[in-house]
């Protein structure tokens, strides 16, 4: 591969919460197209990762670049014009209670600063009642704007939150947890719609998981745009493409494994075999 | 000993920090005028008819328990005096200040606690918002707006039950009750009584606030934070109204 810009460039990260240690030395890159699943315990940090990610926190040493740009002492103001090309789903959807499911996604077109500026340019209210509407129907939901959130189930409110990530087409999307919680045909209905934005676009992706089911597809699947259904990639021999979903396993802050879903199932230590596949 | 101080100075230092980064917030845009205005609406007119029962029986109140001792010296006409200057200083600004902070602290203290825990502040963050100039700013406007014109009404309240006793209970004419009140107020009492709400609405808002925002441990830590913001809150108009009282009064 040749030196294209990560988009992610984790560089030595550590965050320290008091006597605990969120991250501990954490290192790693994300290139466009590419994905990265990341299991682990509870509390083994990889929300914390996903958040020093969108600078949402700060780490206490080392460095992070977005977009090859270094964020790690940027000011809140100077951060919005990174996250305008970033999106995050929130563990429960993180939508906003007060106002309904039409304005949470509209939200970032109108409250990112950068963003608002470049819509006001070229668009005005029927655009943006378009997108938003394109959005929603991307995830399925085309007819629940009125609705608002708390009215809604908890599948519904993750593909809502993965309509209000995607409707700024950005270039890193962070999938927090998005099947935590549901039945396995939701789980898989919302895989479905984040292998469709992978696809579509050439997102780079990271997910946080629990599933091993959910890292299977990233990694195996891909959306057919004709048959408006996912199916299974063939293996590397007859495409010649390489595997571009990578597995990450976390344990207290620090990532303990990285490999192939194949290198995952062969692994050796009992940490990480509690996140392979149980035949 | 040291371990014991450190909490409460942090909390003061957090506080401090809200509170600069609110008010200079007030100078910047994005301005969020219909959160201003909605929280207006929740907080001024959703207490006025508890502030108005609150003023009119405490009007009452001061009337009655005053006649007794001022029967003492005879001096029962003076009775307008005493209900007008207890009222305006002290009495309707602190009671109504207490009665905001038990309906709006805790109201503000869960609403952002509960966003916090279900990760809405990180959104907000997340897609370019600042949620201090989104939602501490606007209510600390809408306080500090709406908490002197309920205090203003509370006093006014106050003093027509303190006349309906005078006159009664007492046979006092409504005409010798207002000259009384109306002569003794002076324009430092005024002051003192509009400077106090103001004052208070700045410990209502931000605290309400500082224990929202930093709200940790899910639904259980909403209910933490929504006790301690109408505690501390509550002591914090008390211990100010001493310091602002000792600053008007010279003995």
């Amino acid at each position: 591969m040749e030196e294209a810009p990560a988009v992610v460039h984790f560089d030595d990260v550590s965050i320290r919460y008091g006597d605990t240690v969120a991250l501990d030395h954490v290192s790693f890159k994300l290139h466009p197209g590419e994905s990265r699943i990341i299991f682990g315990a509870a509390g083994s940090g990889k929300t914390i990762l996903m958040k020093a990610a969108a600078g949402l926190v700060k780490p206490d040493s080392g460095r992070i670049f977005v977009f090859g740009q270094d964020i790690t002492h940027l000011k809140e103001g100077q951060l919005y014009e990174i996250r305008a090309r970033i999106g995050f789903l929130f563990q429960e959807g993180g939508l906003f209670d007060s106002i309904n499911i039409a304005d949470n996604v509209a939200y970032p077109l109108l409250n990112q600063p950068t963003l608002r500026h470049k819509f006001l340019e070229n668009g005005h209210d029927k655009s943006l009642h378009d997108r938003v509407k394109e959005a929603l129907t991307f995830v399925e939901l085309g007819h629940t704007l009125e609705k608002y959130p708390s009215q809604v189930s908890g599948g519904m409110r993750r593909r809502v939150g993965i309509a209000r990530a995607l409707i700024t087409e950005p270039a890193l999307m962070l999938y927090d947890s998005p099947t935590a919680g549901l039945d396995p045909i939701t789980s898989n209905n919302i895989i479905a719609v984040i292998l469709k934005e992978r696809e579509t676009r050439n997102t780079a992706t990271l997910m946080v998981t629990h599933r091993y089911q959910d890292g299977h597809l990233m990694a195996k699947f891909r959306y057919n745009p004709d048959s408006e259904n996912i199916e299974q990639v063939p293996p590397v021999a007859e495409t010649g493409k390489h595997q571009r979903t990578r597995f990450y396993v976390m344990n207290q802050g620090r990532i303990v494994f990285k490999g192939s879903e194949e290198e995952l199932q062969a692994a050796e230590d009992p940490y990480v075999r509690k996140f392979r596949r149980r035949s | 000993m040291l371990d014991l101080l450190k909490k409460p100075v942090e909390t003061f230092q957090e506080f401090v920090l809200l509170a600069g980064r609110a008010i200079r917030n007030i100078f910047r845009s994005p301005h969020y005028g219909d959160d201003i205005f909605q929280q207006m609406d929740i907080i001024g007119v959703g207490s006025l008819p508890i502030v108005i029962m609150i003023g009119f029986f405490s009007g009452s109140v001061m009337a009655l328990q005053m006649a007794r001792a001022l029967a003492t010296y005879g001096a029962q006409g003076q009775i307008g005096q005493i209900v007008a200057i207890t009222l305006v200083r002290e009495l309707g600004p602190v009671l109504t200040a207490i009665l905001v902070a038990g309906r709006n602290a805790s109201g503000i203290a869960s609403e952002l606690g509960s966003m916090k825990v279900s990760e809405q502040i990180d959104a907000m963050r997340a897609l370019g918002t600042d949620p201090i100039q989104k939602l501490v700013t606007p209510r600390l406007i809408a306080i500090a707006v709406v908490l002197p014109l309920l205090t203003i009404i509370a006093d006014f309240i106050g003093l027509i039950g303190g006349n309906i006793i005078a006159s009664t209970l007492l046979s006092i004419t409504a005409s010798q009750y207002w000259t009384s009140a109306w002569q003794a107020l002076e324009y430092n009492d005024l002051v003192q009584g509009l400077v106090k709400p103001f004052a208070f609405a700045i410990i209502i808002s931000l605290v309400g606030c500082l224990y929202g925002i930093r709200t940790t441990g899910g639904t259980q830590g909403v209910g933490k934070a929504t006790t301690q913001a109408v505690v501390s809150a509550s002591v914090w108009i008390f211990v100010t109204t001493f310091m602002i009282t000792k600053m008007f009064v010279r003995i």
